[in-house]
């Protein structure tokens, strides 16, 4: 049994991508899966890594790396997926490594530093410091908001 | 049990129980029109189904009620009495059904104890509105009642008791007819759709696996699971769909049961029955579709008199028509009766204050014509047990609207109407080629695919540049291509072999250049993510029978890619969809830019030409000072533009042949520059002939050439050996048309063959001109002008008097199924894509001598 105190905790989904911890609140993650056989859809955006089938359902891939204006991934790296559900679309997100569920409390959540990079500041909801990590709380909508305006913005 | 009787029992019985339910409704809220207009459908749509199906007892019951209910909707005040006696009658209406239900005949007896209350308190209501004492209550209908019926409702009770008995008597029909068909829910088949998909998927694995292991004892129960895998694959996938004919197995009968009531002899023509589409959506278009062939036997199609009179064939024609296009499925119920009344509309929509005089006459005549979809809309003069009670039109375009579809109306005084439904195709499932491009697979729907094509260095068709446009000689047209892998950047093509899919979009036709083509697939179209919807060259995704996904090309999109005129092509469809939200650049044209004679850049319209070629300069003979060569068998004359331009003494010599009438010209280029698409504004005029004028075309002035200038004198001979018939002579041509570079490209030609022009620069100039004391036997007229197109122009003179009967040719720039239709309407005898000027000469002597006959 948990024991009750004031604070309410979320679980986050936890995973790496560039050796950066991240953190999806559990509730925004539908599954986590191993991407095969993604297509490329010519004329996407970089953020667009193509489209796969997962169980019947057509699933857009969203390479994070692009999202974040990071370099690509070694050949040799196999990427996970997180299946995330908006809007009634599926979505997998193309991240290095999933890691554990954390609880963490929402009162230790704290907004972007300023020092954050500018393109993580734009998809970032909060962090949480973590001994020795930062944990960047992803946005799922920022992130999965691909217009031109916001990627300027 | 007939399928037809069933399905009505089913059917009445769902919806009586509505009924029930709506009225009691109703009677708490009498002011809610919706409630009233729902329960007077209804009521409406079973009364019709009597009809047709015979059962006289039924319909006279069912017209006396909705009688009454019509008052209702006029603005009577309901009164409960109304109300017992009109659940009364639903009662009788039911055990009349049970009777059916157990011996597929009506039951004997009359029903004159409920239609005579109804039909005095309907009548009661008609009485001038001074007259304030409350109707008699009438004739206690609980007495009058069978004693097998259900519970007569008291006033009391109302409220809760008549919905418990429609569910009891749901049960028990449904318990009787539940073994015939089962109703599945949509979701559930989707479910299905998911979990087999993912078989699928699960088996590929399996089948990759054991392929690594040779001798697995796994081969033999897979490969058998693989085919089960399939085969369920097929039956999920089917289980969605169906034939639109389906939808129309009951309309020959009813088409046939309204002829022997109405004395009318209609033919009922069907085309494209076998037109698949999700059983979803075919549910939902069967109730509009008979709504609107019954409305076209009704009011459209004239009685055999009035046709003989009106100099039409006694029997009367409703063509129904299916087919997919562009992502839709296209519905068409055409009929050639009498068309729509728009003066019977007009005084109608002011009678009913649905707009005023004024703002009736700045309306369109479609726009007129579309308040017939309006709720209580009817024009039909007397109320009929068919129709004329101003249901239908409107449950029509709302069970088709909310299917995401559009129903479209095109009349004809005189002519008949067609009716366009469109519906979506997003969940059905189309053919469609899957091709390589770059390592990647995409899905070409066959619809657009004319023909495929093998090119290579060695093979019969190479591909070939103009610049750096690359184009395909493909039966003596250029066909102009676009590499799929260069579109979608998908690297550079290193050699000059692959396969071109011929394309069409339009009335444009196209090569995509692939690398390679597999097969066809019936492929399910999936919605595309909302993040590649901007994606212009792709319409959908599908998942395909090896569980991959690719995405299907939308082969408008890749037209862009050709430039701009395809994509003003295809927004001017688009356009037409979407109700004419932008302005269609239209004058878009692919230009052939080249040299001959002066530095100065030619340009003409590149789809005047025929071919390019390149004669060995040793061919060129002199003949009677003409430049002559040998060309396919015949003697091509050559012409040089200028005086400038001379021969080349040695080496490839340039030409641009221009073929018309079996004949072929060559003229003269120096250089092949360039294929642009641009808009031609032609800015200076010229007075030499020859010359149109000038237009900059890519930063640099242009001479833009005048083809008809040159095709008399090259066929000066041989218009002079023709017998040109005195006759052919005095003939006039009216030639219409906004831009001047086709009237000054067409008026010569049409001189060429023999007739008199006279140019209108504007269908009003036209309407002029045909005013004037001039007699013109032909009208050659473009459709695509501002303000007054050709079809209006078309229908203006076919309401002039005097020039009624003159023939009109339609000049078109695209020429699409659906133009040739609403064409065909309006009263066009033919219709020429504008740059098809054989085409053009060959109908207009068509239509002349057709004259000729007739005089």
């Amino acid at each position: 049994m948990t024991i009750m105190n004031d604070t309410q905790l979320s679980d986050y989904v936890t995973f790496t991508t560039a050796e950066q911890l991240f953190g999806l609140p559990i509730e925004c993650v539908q599954d986590v899966f191993k991407p095969s056989s993604i297509t490329r859809v010519p004329l996407a955006g970089p953020e667009i890594a193509g489209v796969l089938n997962l169980r019947g359902r057509i699933v857009t891939a969203i390479e994070l790396r692009s999202r974040l204006g990071l370099a690509a991934r070694d050949q040799a790296q196999v990427p996970m997926a997180i299946g995330i559900e908006s809007r009634g679309e599926s979505f997998g997100l193309l991240v290095d490594a999933v890691g554990e569920v954390l609880k963490l409390s929402d009162d230790e959540r704290e907004p972007n530093p300023i020092n954050l990079d500018r393109n993580l500041g734009r998809v970032s909801g909060g962090v949480y410091r973590l001994d020795g990590h930062l944990l960047v709380v992803l946005d799922i909508d920022r992130v999965l908001d691909l217009s031109p305006e916001a990627a300027a913005a | 049990m007939d399928d037809l009787l069933r399905e009505f029992l089913t059917e009445t019985n769902e919806s009586l129980n509505l009924v029930d339910a709506e009225l009691v409704r109703f009677e708490q809220e009498p002011n809610n029109g919706a409630i009233l207009g729902n329960i007077f459908r209804l009521v409406h749509t079973i009364k019709g189904t009597c009809g047709f199906l015979g059962l006289s007892r039924l319909e006279t019951l069912t017209h006396a009620a909705e009688t009454l209910m019509g008052k209702f909707r006029d603005g009577m005040p309901v009164t409960a009495e109304a109300v017992t006696l009109i659940l009364s009658t639903i009662d009788r209406i039911k055990s009349i059904l049970d009777a059916i239900e157990k011996s597929e005949r009506e039951p004997d007896g009359g029903d004159s104890d409920l239609i005579d209350p109804l039909g005095r308190m309907a009548r009661q209501e008609a009485a001038p509105p001074s007259q304030v004492a409350p109707p008699p209550p009438a004739p206690a209908p609980v007495e009058l009642k069978k004693p097998d019926q259900p519970e007569p409702r008291e006033k009391a009770d109302k409220q809760d008791q008549p919905v418990a008995a429609a569910e009891r008597s749901d049960e028990e029909r449904g318990d009787r007819l539940a073994n015939h068909s089962i109703r599945v829910n949509v979701d559930t088949l989707d479910y299905l759709m998911t979990t087999v998909s993912e078989l699928v998927l699960t088996r590929n694995q399996l089948l990759e696996i054991v392929r690594r292991h040779e001798d697995s004892d796994f081969k033999v129960p897979l490969q058998r699971l693989s085919n089960v895998t399939a085969e369920l694959q097929e039956g999920v996938m089917k289980t969605r769909m169906q034939p639109i004919g389906n939808a129309w197995q009951k309309l020959p009968r009813v088409v046939r049961d309204l002829c022997a009531e109405l004395g009318k002899d209609i033919e009922l023509a069907m085309r494209g029955a076998d037109t698949e589409l999700d059983r979803q959506v075919l549910d939902l278009v069967k109730d509009p579709l008979t709504h609107l062939v019954r409305n076209c036997a009704d009011h459209g199609i004239e009685s055999p008199a009035e046709r003989i009179a009106a100099g039409k064939p006694a029997k009367g024609t409703i063509r129904l028509s299916a087919w997919h296009e562009g992502g839709h499925i296209i519905i068409e119920i055409a009929d050639n009766g009498r068309g729509l009344d728009l003066a019977g509309i007009k005084a109608k929509v002011i009678e009913k204050g649905l707009a005023s005089e004024a703002q009736l006459a700045a309306k369109s005549e479609a726009e007129v014509c579309n308040y017939i979809f309006a709720p209580g809309f009817t024009t039909a003069a007397k109320v009929t047990s068919i129709s004329g009670r101003g249901v239908g039109m409107d449950v029509v375009r709302n069970n088709i609207e909310q299917i995401g579809g559009t129903v479209d109306l095109k009349s004809v005084s005189g002519a008949g109407i067609t009716f366009t439904i469109k519906i979506p195709l997003t969940l059905a499932i189309v053919s469609a080629l899957i091709v390589e491009a770059g390592g990647e697979r995409f899905a070409i729907p066959q619809l657009a695919v004319l023909e495929l094509v093998r090119a290579g260095n060695n093979g019969e068709h190479r591909i070939e540049h103009i610049k750096d446009a690359p184009v395909l000689r493909l039966r003596n047209k250029l066909l102009p291509l676009v590499r799929l892998k260069e579109v979608f950047r998908l690297g550079q093509c290193d050699n000059e072999n692959g396969f071109v899919v011929v394309t069409q979009v339009g009335s444009q036709v196209f090569g995509v250049v692939v690398d390679g083509v597999f097969h066809t697939e019936e492929i399910v179209i999936k919605p595309m993510s909302s993040k590649l919807r901007h994606i212009p060259v792709f319409s959908g995704t599908t998942i395909l029978g090896d569980g991959s996904v690719i995405m299907i090309i939308d082969p408008n999109g890749v037209a862009q890619a050709l430039g701009r005129a395809a994509a003003a092509a295809a927004r001017a469809e688009k356009s037409e969809l979407q109700g004419r939200e932008e302005e269609v650049d239209e004058d878009t044209v692919s230009l052939l830019v080249f040299r001959a004679g002066s530095q100065q850049p030619k340009a003409v319209p590149l789809s005047l030409v025929t071919r390019l070629e390149e004669i060995d300069c040793r061919k060129i003979e002199i003949s009677d000072g003409r430049h002559l060569v040998q060309y396919r068998d015949q003697l091509m004359p050559l012409l040089r533009i200028d005086a400038e331009s001379s021969l080349k003494k040695e080496g490839a010599q340039p030409i641009l042949v221009f073929s018309d009438q079996g004949r072929s010209m060559g003229l003269l280029a120096d250089e092949i520059i360039d294929i642009v698409e641009e808009r031609l504004d032609i800015e200076v005029s010229s007075d030499r002939p020859g010359l149109l004028g000038y237009a900059v075309i890519k930063g640099a002035t242009t001479e833009i050439i005048d083809v008809g200038h040159f095709l008399p004198q090259a066929f000066e001979d041989w218009f002079r050996r023709r017998d040109l018939s005195a006759a052919r002579l005095t003939r006039t041509v009216l030639l219409v048309d906004d831009s001047a570079f086709f009237r000054e490209l067409l008026a010569p030609l049409i001189k060429a063959a023999g007739y008199r022009v006279v140019a209108a620069a504007s269908a009003a100039d036209a309407l002029a001109a045909l005013k004037s004391d001039t007699r013109f036997d032909l009208i050659v007229t473009d459709i695509d002008m501002p303000e007054m197109d050709g079809f209006a122009l078309a229908e203006a003179v076919r309401a002039m008097p005097a020039a009624a009967a003159v023939p009109i040719i339609a000049l078109a720039t695209m020429v699409s199924a659906e133009a040739v239709e609403r064409g065909r309407d309006v009263g066009f005898h033919d219709f020429v894509a504008k740059f098809d000027r054989a085409g053009l000469v060959a109908a207009i002597k068509e239509q002349s001598a057709d004259l000729s006959r007739a005089a």
